[in-house]
């Protein structure tokens, strides 16, 4: 059960694996089904679907790799340091995907709009007031914009209280109260998915009655871009607790030795804080 | 059978590589480029002055610089090498050179940005023009309009004037001017100072003549500006300078500076010449009269993306031969020729409505198409416009 | 660097015979970092040649003016390829080639920290090297729109554009994980004593460079995200019609696009930072400053980007900021040149080719940086933004920068990959082959530039002939000197040769070099300890 730190070897190298190269090749299958796919071609959503699959059974087959390492007493406090570091980077590198997009909509706020409307513009776009929402162009159909009320703050709450919850259930397992540490982690869950639910209502309230829709102009790219990307990610964090939750289930982890759980646990912190950005610069502003 | 005919074409341009020699005698083109020219275009206006001059600062420094580290470089490599016996020696810091050789380059990057904040200043300054010419670009292609100052109103197109088969035929003879010579010239007067606004219709372009030191991005649905005042009469050569798909090396700029006297010939000429050309746009076309029409509108600005044959380029331009829009109700058709979607762009601004009603109807009767609604009169262009 | 001494010398005793596959399973489920580098460098190897080939057909439309060989439309298919498998497919994946080998060797650890991540990270390439190349075969061809992609022309291309996006995806991704791992490896694997002020050069520019590539590659996701979404999903990021901006694409792309081409030079700088010293036997001069002098650049590169867009009509406050900052880059990009030349200075040096190759870069990479701190100067960027000084300036430093540098390190850790010296004759053919070739092709683009004939260009004004016929002609040449380099060099080398002992220079320094040659399959299984 517990990993023996005194037979682990120094720093565990695995054996050779055939998972990276058919995660490559599914990955491959994806994107080509992707290409086509955007590009209205008949044959193409079943490829990438296949792609995605197979890119799913390889990695499930991978992480079992890792799981059984772990628990086989492989692992030495040493590479606990390496995962998370590279947790904490691979972090880093979301928030940065994630900044590119409240760049851009940074940009086209506070640069791009007062431009548009100023002197010089009018040649082009006679009738554009500097709005946030607005279009230059007729071609957009009006819609309604969105504001913070009542969805949104709802799941502003849920989200922080999947984070007390997370948090309730880690110093669970750090006090070995394995059935307190399920419950807990199985609320978070909980109000992840109720979380994706109201988003999902909200993105059919916003098309069917406000008319917001990811052409709405800048306004729609953005608020779609932002906040769809950020309800895939609170879906992944979702995923690699549900594992979590297996894994505790199945008796994995120690108190002291848990670094899966605190990993997914990060990236749950990590997917909440881009969400209060949202909630401000998207909804508020 | 598309390989072999690329293949084909390729041994024939390797032979031709073989041949080597150009098979014409190439002169300097004023105001272009001249054969072999080492340094930038001789200046006409102050700005292009500031520049040049700025630049052999900028070298001069630089060489002083390469000259000097390289020397050091050089002593020790051959005076510091094992066959000439030289023990090494043992230093591997000193806190004191270390500062120095970062403070000193420190003080003359400083050095080199002063005179060049005062030009980029200088340059950015485009209030109090005399006369304001707006630029448009487009594929492939520079639209012009006197929006303010003598010659207010004149507009017109200005495309490459070199025949295409100097381009594709090798055994043709190239002009002095070869791919940097247009149908319509800019016009405009000498010591002037000539505030351009610049946007583009499609992709964005970039309007740029060296003798000027002048180059600014054309972008779609922005206006930019810049000025040059030049101070030489001449005729000044410049090129597209941003990539703009297939024929970004297929629009050039020619702008004629002359002086006063025949600025105001031309402007007064120009605006006659627009006077005749004016349509009437309440005036009822007929098919034949519309389509013939059309077709010269079609070969002059659709014809580089949907083709002669209106098949379009699979995978980027849309096919108009027995497309949907074209042989469907006029009013979508119409609609998209204004106002433009993605690759397409946006025609309002370029076209009059007698143009646009010609060229839609032309496409409306040409290869298979036989549609149903198959003329477009410039009244309904006109309110389709609001 | 201080001198890293080995008190546990390694024992390569143990039969490993368990887990040392062979055939092809051995590359394809490769989970060793010296195996996972060998395919790095042979991958980014025929990439250079692919990128090359690409390269020549465009010197081969541009030796005469006229339209010879290929469609306008094709050309800047081949401009725009060239870019981007020369960038991602070649230099990048070259140095991560020589990360892969050489920081476990360097810091005394077994492996990576992510064995099989690593094999992840590369069999992601040629998932993308497919996908680019396929994309000239699909319908409208391959991307045309520039190795930038600049909206809003990024939007008429057709499925080839798609593929291009996916496929940069894909390598994006490829890259962050290895820097992940990079990163890893480095702060985490150390031998006991290694402190990482006594780290060799290499690695401190490698873990520099990993923290600017899972900075930027993300941001340049994010914007071919919004490319992919404006041309099918509808979005408005970069038309304005819909309230966005072209110009936005650009300020999102540089971003990722400057910092990058700090990525393809840090190492490069770190694996001369090796060879100087090693051939001068004399330590690097300024260590510390050496080390504090790349993270400026590194920090500094985030801050410069607008550089590439003087000519987009900046308000005046933001051309004279970016100018100033791009040109303070100069300043520590002076101090690792300086040092160089210090450390030269009263050495007792050889000139095999490594060092051949690490002088050549310092020489012609500091042209490209100086024509590069001229063109930071806002007016005369706006004379030459666009031109084929620009060309010059970017050849001079990735091509004479990182592929020389990348040269050198080939010669300096060959024997050690191999266990056989290369031919020593033949490396300086090449060395020098390289050089003259090369300065014959791209030195006349500074004056093509400086005439003003704009870059991307299929067909040229006349009086542009004779610099591009030198230019072309030299092309082939320095093509053919790299045809030279593999099957004069590379090759023969890998077969045999006369063998190569532990330490085959002798003023060189580091636990790589205490290790016999070819480095055994398992290295530092247990950790030396650095005194
Ligand atoms: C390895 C890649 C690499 C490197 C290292 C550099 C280094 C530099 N680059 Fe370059 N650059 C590119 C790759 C690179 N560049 C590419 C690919 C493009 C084109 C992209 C595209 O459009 O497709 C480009 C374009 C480019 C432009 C835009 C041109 C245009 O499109 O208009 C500019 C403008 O400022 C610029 C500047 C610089 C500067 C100031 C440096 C500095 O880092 C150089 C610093 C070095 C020195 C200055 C020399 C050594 C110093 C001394 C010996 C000290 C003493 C000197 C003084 C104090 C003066 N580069
Ligand atoms: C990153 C590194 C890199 C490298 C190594 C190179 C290498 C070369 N580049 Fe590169 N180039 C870029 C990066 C690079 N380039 C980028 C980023 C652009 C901008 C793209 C854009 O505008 O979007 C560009 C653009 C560019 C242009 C401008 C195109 C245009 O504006 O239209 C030109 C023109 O001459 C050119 C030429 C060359 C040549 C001749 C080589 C040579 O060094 C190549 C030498 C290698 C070989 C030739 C291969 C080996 C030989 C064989 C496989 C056998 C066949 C050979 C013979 C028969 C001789 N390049
Ligand atoms: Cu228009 Cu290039
Ligand atoms: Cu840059």
């Amino acid at each position: 059960m517990s990993s023996q730190h005194a037979s682990a070897p120094y720093y565990f190298v695995p054996g050779p694996s055939k998972w990276p190269v058919l995660a490559g090749v599914s990955l491959l299958v994806t994107m080509v089904g992707a290409s086509a796919w955007v590009n209205g071609i008949g044959w193409a959503p079943a490829v990438n679907v296949i792609g995605i699959l197979a890119l799913i059974v390889v990695l499930y087959k991978w992480f079992g790799d890792a799981i059984a390492e772990s628990e086989g007493g492989l692992y030495s406090s040493r590479i606990d340091v390496s995962y998370r570091w590279s947790m904490s980077w691979f972090i880093f590198s979301e928030v940065m995907f994630f900044a590119a997009f409240f760049g851009a909509l940074f940009y086209a706020r506070a640069i791009t709009m007062p431009w548009l409307a100023d002197f010089d513009h009018k040649v082009l776009w006679p009738d554009f007031a500097a709005q946030w929402g607005n279009t230059p162009a007729g071609t957009v159909d009006p819609f309604v914009k969105m504001g913070p009320f009542w969805v949104p703050t709802i799941n502003t709450a849920l989200l922080l209280t999947s984070g007390v919850t997370l948090t309730i259930s880690h110093h669970a397992i750090r006090a070995g109260q394995r059935g307190k540490t399920a419950l807990f982690l199985f609320a978070t869950i909980l109000l992840g998915a109720i979380f994706m639910g109201f988003q999902v209502y909200e993105y059919m309230h916003a098309y069917s009655e406000l008319n917001l829709k990811l052409t709405s102009g800048i306004y729609g790219s953005t608020f779609y871009m932002l906040t769809g990307f950020h309800g895939f990610h609170v879906t992944m964090g979702a995923v690699m607790l549900a594992v979590v939750l297996y894994r505790v289930l199945k008796g994995h982890f120690t108190a002291e030795q848990h670094f899966a759980f605190e990993g997914a646990a990060w990236y749950w912190h990590f997917v909440d804080v881009v969400w209060l950005g949202l909630y401000v610069v998207v909804y508020w502003l | 059978m598309k390989h072999a005919k690329r293949l084909q074409s390729l041994m024939l341009g390797a032979s031709l590589l073989a041949a080597g020699i150009p098979s014409w005698a190439v002169v300097d083109s004023p105001g272009g480029p001249a054969v072999r020219q080492l340094n930038f275009h001789q200046p006409v206006t102050k700005i292009a002055e500031e520049i040049y001059s700025l630049h052999t600062l900028m070298l001069v420094i630089c060489l002083v610089i390469f000259v000097a580290v390289f020397g050091v470089m050089f002593y020790s490599i051959i005076k510091h090498r094992k066959s000439v016996g030289f023990k090494p020696a043992t230093f591997h810091e000193s806190t004191a050179v270390e500062i120095a050789w970062t403070v000193v380059p420190f003080l003359i990057v400083i050095g080199m940005a002063l005179p060049a904040t005062k030009t980029v200043v200088a340059m950015k300054d485009t209030s109090n023009a005399d006369l304001t010419i707006k630029v448009t670009g487009m594929q492939w292609k520079w639209g012009y309009d006197y929006l303010k100052g003598e010659g207010e109103g004149i507009s017109f197109l200005s495309a490459l004037s070199t025949p295409h088969e100097q381009v594709v035929d090798p055994t043709k003879t190239k002009n002095d001017n070869y791919l940097i010579e247009v149908d319509n010239p800019v016009v405009v007067p000498v010591n002037k100072k000539v505030r351009l606004v610049l946007t583009a219709n499609d992709v964005i372009h970039a309007w740029m003549i060296p003798a000027f030191g002048v180059k600014q991005d054309a972008i779609p649905g922005f206006v930019r500006d810049t000025w040059f005042k030049a101070e030489k009469i001449g005729v000044y050569r410049g090129q597209c300078a941003e990539l703009c798909g297939k024929d970004h090396a297929f629009m050039p700029i020619v702008v004629n500076v002359v002086s006063d006297e025949d600025y105001k010939k031309w402007t007064e000429g120009k605006k006659k010449e627009m006077a005749a050309k004016a349509d009437d746009p309440n005036k009822v076309w007929t098919i034949d009269e519309s389509k013939q029409r059309g077709e010269k509108v079609y070969a002059a600005n659709c014809v580089a993306c949907h083709q002669a044959n209106g098949k379009g380029v699979p995978g980027a331009f849309a096919a108009l031969d027995g497309s949907a829009m074209v042989t469907g109700p006029k009013a979508a058709q119409i609609n998209m020729v204004l106002n433009g979607k993605g690759g397409m762009p946006p025609w309002k601004g370029v076209l009059s409505d007698t143009d646009i009603a010609a060229v839609i109807t032309y496409t409306r009767n040409s290869w298979s198409n036989k549609a149903q609604e198959n003329i477009v009169q410039p009244a309904e262009v006109l309110a389709a416009r609001k | 660097m201080s001198t890293t001494a080995v008190d546990h010398a390694h024992d390569h005793s143990h039969d490993h015979a368990h887990d040392h596959p062979h055939g092809w399973q051995r590359w394809l489920f490769a989970t060793n970092h010296k195996d996972i580098g060998t395919l790095y460098l042979w991958f980014s190897f025929v990439m250079l040649m692919a990128g090359g080939v690409l390269a020549l057909g465009i010197r081969a439309e541009l030796f005469q003016p006229g339209l010879q060989l290929v469609k306008p439309e094709f050309f800047n298919q081949l401009t725009t390829m060239h870019g981007l498998i020369m960038v991602f497919g070649a230099i990048m994946p070259a140095f991560v080639g020589f990360a892969n080998w050489m920081v476990p060797l360097q810091i005394g650890a077994s492996d990576m920290a992510f064995a099989r991540m690593n094999n992840f990270s590369f069999w992601l390439l040629p998932p993308a090297a497919l996908l680019l190349a396929g994309s000239f075969l699909v319908p409208g061809g391959a991307t045309a729109a520039g190795w930038t992609l600049y909206a809003p022309l990024s939007t008429q291309m057709g499925i080839g554009m798609d593929m291009g996006i996916f496929a940069m995806h894909i390598m994006g991704a490829s890259s962050i994980m290895g820097s992940i791992n990079i990163i890893v490896t480095i702060l985490n694997m150390r031998a006991p004593g290694m402190t990482l002020m006594k780290m060799p050069m290499f690695c401190w520019t490698w873990l520099i460079t990993a923290y600017l590539l899972i900075a930027v590659m993300p941001v340049l996701a994010g914007a071919i995200t919004m490319t992919l979404t404006d041309r099918h999903f509808g979005t408005s990021f970069f038309n304005a019609a819909g309230g966005g901006d072209p110009v936005m694409y650009q300020h999102i792309f540089w971003f990722f696009g400057h910092p990058e081409v700090y990525i393809m030079i840090l190492p490069a700088f770190g694996i001369v930072s090796q060879i100087i010293p090693a051939f001068a036997r004399k330590q690097l001069f300024g260590y510390a400053s050496m080390v504090y002098a790349t993270a400026s650049i590194a920090i500094l590169s985030f801050i410069v980007w607008a550089h590439h867009m003087f000519t987009t009509g900046m308000p005046v406050t933001a051309q004279l900021f970016f100018m100033y900052a791009t040109m303070l880059i100069s300043v520590p990009t002076g101090v690792k040149v300086f040092n160089w030349i210090a450390t030269m200075w009263k050495g007792s040096m050889t000139f095999e080719t490594p060092m051949l190759f690490a002088v050549g870069f310092i020489f012609v990479f500091t042209i490209g940086g100086f024509t590069g701190l001229i063109l930071a100067v806002t007016p005369i960027d706006i004379q030459m933004q666009d031109t084929y000084y620009v060309v010059a300036h970017f050849h001079y430093v990735l091509v004479a920068g990182s592929l020389f540098a990348l040269f050198a390190g080939y010669y300096y850790w060959g024997p050690k990959w191999t266990g056989f010296m290369y031919n020593e004759t033949r490396g300086k053919i090449h060395f020098w082959g390289s050089l003259i070739t090369f300065n014959i092709t791209f030195f006349p683009m500074h004056f093509l530039g400086l005439a003003g004939m704009p870059r991307r260009y299929a067909d040229y004004p006349a009086q542009f002939t004779d610099f591009n016929m030198i230019a072309s002609i030299g092309a082939f040449g320095f093509g053919l000197m790299q045809v030279y380099f593999l099957f004069a060099v590379v090759l023969p080398s890998i077969k045999g040769g006369k063998k190569a002992g532990d330490k085959p220079w002798d003023g060189a320094e580091g636990l790589e070099w205490t290790v016999p040659s070819p480095a055994p399959f398992h290295t530092f299984e247990v950790p030396p300890t650095v005194k």
